[in-house]
């Protein structure tokens, strides 16, 4: 096949529909190419080369009168092929495609050649540089020889939406889709939504109570008839693509039927055991709850739930049940099982938000070895009126303390644990710092290696704190320890660091040490991803489209993220993202469908020996197996153009439009005449 | 298996008692082991600091040396009792794995004398060896003498597990833990296993080393401890001959029998007091002695 492409290549007689001609138009860009690439001389080149019925060069060729040169080409010419050599496909492949629709011709009979990010800017000798876009430009030439005109195709896009992390982004993405009218399945793995931030007393920098403003909206989203609220469930399968997904949720069983509770908690105060004995997830096991409990006060459903792990009826069936008995509303059923429910969406927001940094990996800093090591978390729950302490900040030996240590960065921007900054510790600990002062007046330090407080009003909290007394020690803290050099540090956690201000090592013996650990993905981030089929950056973060121009969008149409699961975020960019990532599910959803790109695989029947090869590696699962014809099948909407099948399949069956043999073959021996390869071949012929 | 015992100056001289103690362990274990032929002083931190190049011939020669007495064995498992011999031997194969200028300047070197360097040895401390070669269950079966109510602080010291943790944890490490556990003795939970006992400045800058030496002491006393383990032969020393020093300087009244691991696990599996250098401490430990005829404590 390749060996017949190359010698008719060569003799100049190209099998194609139709006699070609082709325009050709090579792009200046200011000098973003020109500097480098002899436009001129390409341009003179690609006017030489066979089927060229007209070769132009542009300072512009995205401007208008560069798109509506190549339209005048079309019509006063005739030209049925354009190939255009400027930037990168991603930037303005779509721009000269429309505009060779406009002027009549099939999109796909248009081709562009990448002459600034594959030549100019990467390559400083202009002679060699201008010699790639040549052949670069010889092997896009013959290769729209054998374009063939194509057609998209359209699919409806499904109105309901998915939205999976009942956090403050979730939450707020849930609201606007639901307030626009469309239908919105909230999925949260924990039995009440709220996340992180139901978890936090203030919020920085307006320290304004975190519950006062996120209840009313998680009562927002239990009462919105657009939402369906589904807690202490989980996403089991997805299958299908954009407009058209099918989504399998697990609901765990609650042992509770959730219509039937009213959250009167009188179970809980009859259950067997009196008093509360297992380690409370909620207020990070810093109190006790019963095995029949509701995580907080404001949990939203108000629903109580079995832990069947603690339970005495699920490990022994020896309980009394008081807490059935004490139920008039008959809403407790230890017998539930799991739930499976199908449902049909069109769009899915991801915000399954993040984890905080496990503070024992950092042993240095004693946290698991020393009581009075806290992290970050569970201050903020100490903080919390509805908290174990009911707010008030005091040691595990019961002690209100005099003097507290904040060591900033634990996890982060630390070669040992993770590389990033977590972008929000600098003003939580700031926010801590002051509700420590506040509520015990002890002297508090903060160990920081910078202070990061970008953002509206932050640094002004920042100097706020510094007024109020707060000291502040620049170095990374070496160690925290229970020993004592000096009689006053008896009996206190001594924390060891260079102060960089002072030039000098300190040791400060505090009371309590509380670390702000940093953010990272959640552990089972990996699976998340594999499930909805999108990608993670190297640490484990959700990976968005484009950094900057495409921060919702993943590489999978129709899946966005939102929160922190892209990277660490506080409160006001979490709420900026979900609502960016409602606006793009409502986009598509207002545009009622999709339109697909046409260069899919297909299958030639009749080749294909059924061997299923092609299923298991598609990275889509857009091929299956007909079992009655015996046949793989490749869905159009699913496929996205890659490949991989193309190259598998061992009886050659399946073919990819834009990417056949004809064209790669075709494209390939345009390029390699450089090496002089095909060029001997011609002249052997020809002698 | 077969060891290759490489005592280096230390354990000829002030730290003979960790030699005796060590070896008639060994002996009473059964563990195989000579001791290396023509070995000469690992070079310790000093030589590093004046000429590292040399200082590597120095240490690698007897990594070549131990390569040669071994040939016939499947590996060669050089024993380093001493921390600085075992961190020096560490840091020079691990600095001419990654240096292979070095490491052929070196090997040049050694072969002018007829030696033969790869780096094929493996250097094991002895806590490694009884741990995780012998095992405590082993141990436990031969202990006839258990130190009931003694309560131990393992002590460590910072070269046996930094830089280079081969065979136990950096910061919170635990073979000695449990090798004293396995003879019976109740161990300390503290946070000073790897911290400096000063090391070399107690004989030059005394202001700096005494204060760093004496929160040892300091610390393990408030844990009461009856006796402080350690596995180097300048920590012993450190921490067993300068109490009196400490305690005019900080006016304390500090006093707490400090031994090599291998003395306690001796005393445990039945040696007699004299093979385990007992004699040769510079104050003798009344207070073991008294704890395990069932007394009470001399000093507390």
């Amino acid at each position: 096949m390749s060996e017949n492409n190359i010698k008719m290549n060569g003799n100049g007689t190209h099998k194609s529909a139709g006699t070609p001609k082709i325009g050709f138009y090579v792009c200046h860009c200011g000098h973003n190419i020109a500097s480098q690439v002899d436009v001129e001389d390409v341009q003179k080149f690609a006017a030489g080369l066979p089927g060229v019925t007209i070769s132009r060069d542009y300072k512009y060729m995205c401007s208008d009168p560069g798109q509506e040169l190549i339209q005048k080409d079309i019509k006063e010419l005739g030209l049925n092929r354009i190939v255009v050599a400027s930037c990168s496909p991603l930037l303005h492949e779509h721009t000269f495609r429309k505009a060779a629709e406009k002027a009549g011709l099939n999109p796909y009979f248009f081709h562009m050649v990448n002459i600034r990010e594959n030549v100019s800017w990467v390559h400083d000798n202009r002679e060699s540089a201008t010699k790639k876009a040549k052949d670069l430009t010889r092997a896009a030439i013959q290769r729209v020889f054998f374009h063939k005109p194509l057609e998209k195709k359209s699919v409806p896009i499904n109105p309901d939406v998915l939205i999976v992390g009942g956090g403050i982004a979730g939450i707020t993405a849930a609201l606007t889709i639901a307030n626009a009218g469309k239908h919105v399945y909230l999925v949260e793995r924990e039995p009440t939504i709220g996340g992180h931030m139901a978890m936090f007393d203030k919020t920085f920098p307006t320290l304004d109570c975190a519950a006062c403003i996120l209840t009313p909206k998680m009562s927002s989203v239990k009462a919105h008839p657009n939402i369906t609220l589904w807690t202490y469930s989980e996403v089991e399968k997805v299958e299908g693509f954009v407009g058209n997904y099918k989504v399998q949720v697990k609901r765990k069983p609650r042992y509770v039927i959730e219509e039937l509770c009213v959250g009167c908690m009188e179970c809980i105060d009859a259950c067997i055991y009196k008093e509360a004995k297992y380690p409370d997830e909620f207020n990070q096991k810093l109190s006790k709850r019963k095995p029949i409990y509701i995580p907080f006060p404001q949990a939203t459903p108000q629903v109580v739930l079995f832990d069947p792990e603690t339970c005495i009826d699920f490990k022994s069936h020896r309980c009394k049940k008081t807490c059935i008995e004490s139920c008039d509303r008959k809403a407790i059923d230890l017998k539930q099982v799991p739930e499976y429910k199908d449902i049909n969406v069109g769009t899915v927001i991801l915000s399954t938000g993040f984890k905080t940094y496990n503070a024992e990996l950092s042993p240095q800093y004693g946290y698991g070895k020393y009581p009075n090591v806290y992290t970050s978390l569970e201050i903020e729950r100490l903080v919390n009126a509805s908290g174990p302490t009911s707010g008030e900040i005091v040691t595990r030996d019961g002690i209100k303390p005099k003097s507290v240590g904040i060591i900033h960065c634990v996890g982060s921007r630390d070669q040992k644990a993770h590389k990033w900054c977590s972008k929000v510790c600098c003003m939580y600990s700031l926010k801590l710092a002051h509700l420590i002062k506040e509520h015990t007046d002890a002297e508090v330090y903060n160990f920081y290696i910078d202070m990061r407080t970008p953002g509206k009003g932050y640094e002004e909290f920042y100097d706020k704190l510094m007024t109020e007394g707060v000291h502040f020690v620049r170095g990374r803290v070496a160690e925290v320890s229970d020993w004592a050099l000096v009689p006053e540090e008896e009996n206190k956690l001594t924390i060891r660091v260079e102060d960089t201000m002072v030039g000098m090592v300190r040791r400060i013996p505090v009371d309590m040490v509380v670390l702000a650990v940093g953010l990272e993905p959640r552990e089972d981030a990996g699976d998340m991803r594999r499930l909805f089929n999108i990608s993670c950056s190297n640490e484990g973060w959700f990976l968005e489209r484009h950094p900057k121009l495409a921060p919702v969008n993943t590489f999978t149409d129709g899946i966005f993220i939102a929160g922190a699961c892209q990277g660490p975020k506080d409160i006001p960019d979490s709420v900026a993202q979900a609502g960016a990532a409602a606006a793009e599910v409502l986009s598509l959803i207002s545009a009622g469908s999709i339109e697909l790109e046409p260069n899919t695989a297909f299958i030639t029947e009749d080749n294909c020996s059924g061997c299923k090869s092609c299923i298991p590696i598609c990275p889509y699962t857009a091929i299956s197996y007909n079992e009655g014809t015996k046949k793989a099948y490749i869905n159009e909407a699913l496929c996205k153009g890659c490949g991989t099948c193309v190259a598998a399949c061992p009886s050659g069956s399946i073919t990819q439009n834009l990417f056949d043999d004809e064209e790669i073959f075709s494209e390939i021996d345009g390029l390699l005449k450089f090496a002089g390869i095909e060029l001997e071949e011609t002249e052997a012929e020809h002698a | 298996m077969k060891y290759i015992y490489y005592p280096g100056c230390s354990l000829k001289s002030t730290g003979r008692v960790y030699e005796e103690s060590l070896l008639s362990v060994m002996d009473v274990l059964n563990i195989d082991y000579k001791e290396l032929d023509d070995w000469n002083c690992c070079g310790a931190t000093a030589y590093m600091a004046v000429d590292d190049r040399k200082a590597y011939v120095l240490a690698a020669r007897n990594l070549a040396l131990a390569e040669e007495q071994m040939k016939n064995e499947p590996e060669v498992n050089i024993i380093a009792p001493c921390a600085a011999c075992f961190m020096v031997l560490l840091k020079t194969q691990k600095f001419l794995e990654e240096n292979p200028e070095d490491k052929a300047a070196v090997v040049a070197a050694l072969k002018e004398s007829g030696l033969n360097y790869t780096g094929r040895a493996k250097v094991r401390h002895p806590l490694d060896v009884l741990v995780n070669d012998y095992g405590e269950a082993e141990i436990i079966k031969r202990i006839t003498k258990p130190l009931k109510g003694i309560r131990v602080a393992s002590y460590y010291g910072c070269q046996t597990v930094r830089p280079y943790s081969v065979f136990d944890d950096q910061r919170n490490p635990e073979t000695m833990d449990r090798l004293m556990k396995a003879a019976g003795a109740e161990v300390v939970d503290w946070s000073m296993k790897t911290r400096c006992c000063g090391a070399s400045l107690t004989g030059t800058v005394q202001d700096v080393a005494l204060p760093l030496s004496y929160v040892i002491v300091h610390e393990a006393k408030k844990r009461r401890a009856d006796a402080v383990a350690t596995a180097c032969p300048l920590c012993q020393f450190n921490l067993e001959c300068y109490q009196t020093d400490m305690n005019s300087k900080f006016k304390s009244d500090l006093k707490i029998d400090v031994l090599y691991f291998t003395q306690l696990l001796g005393i445990a599996l039945g040696i007699e007091p004299k093979k385990l250098g007992m004699n040769r401490l510079f104050t003798e430990p009344e207070n073991l002695y008294k704890i395990l005829e069932g007394g009470n404590r001399v000093y507390v």
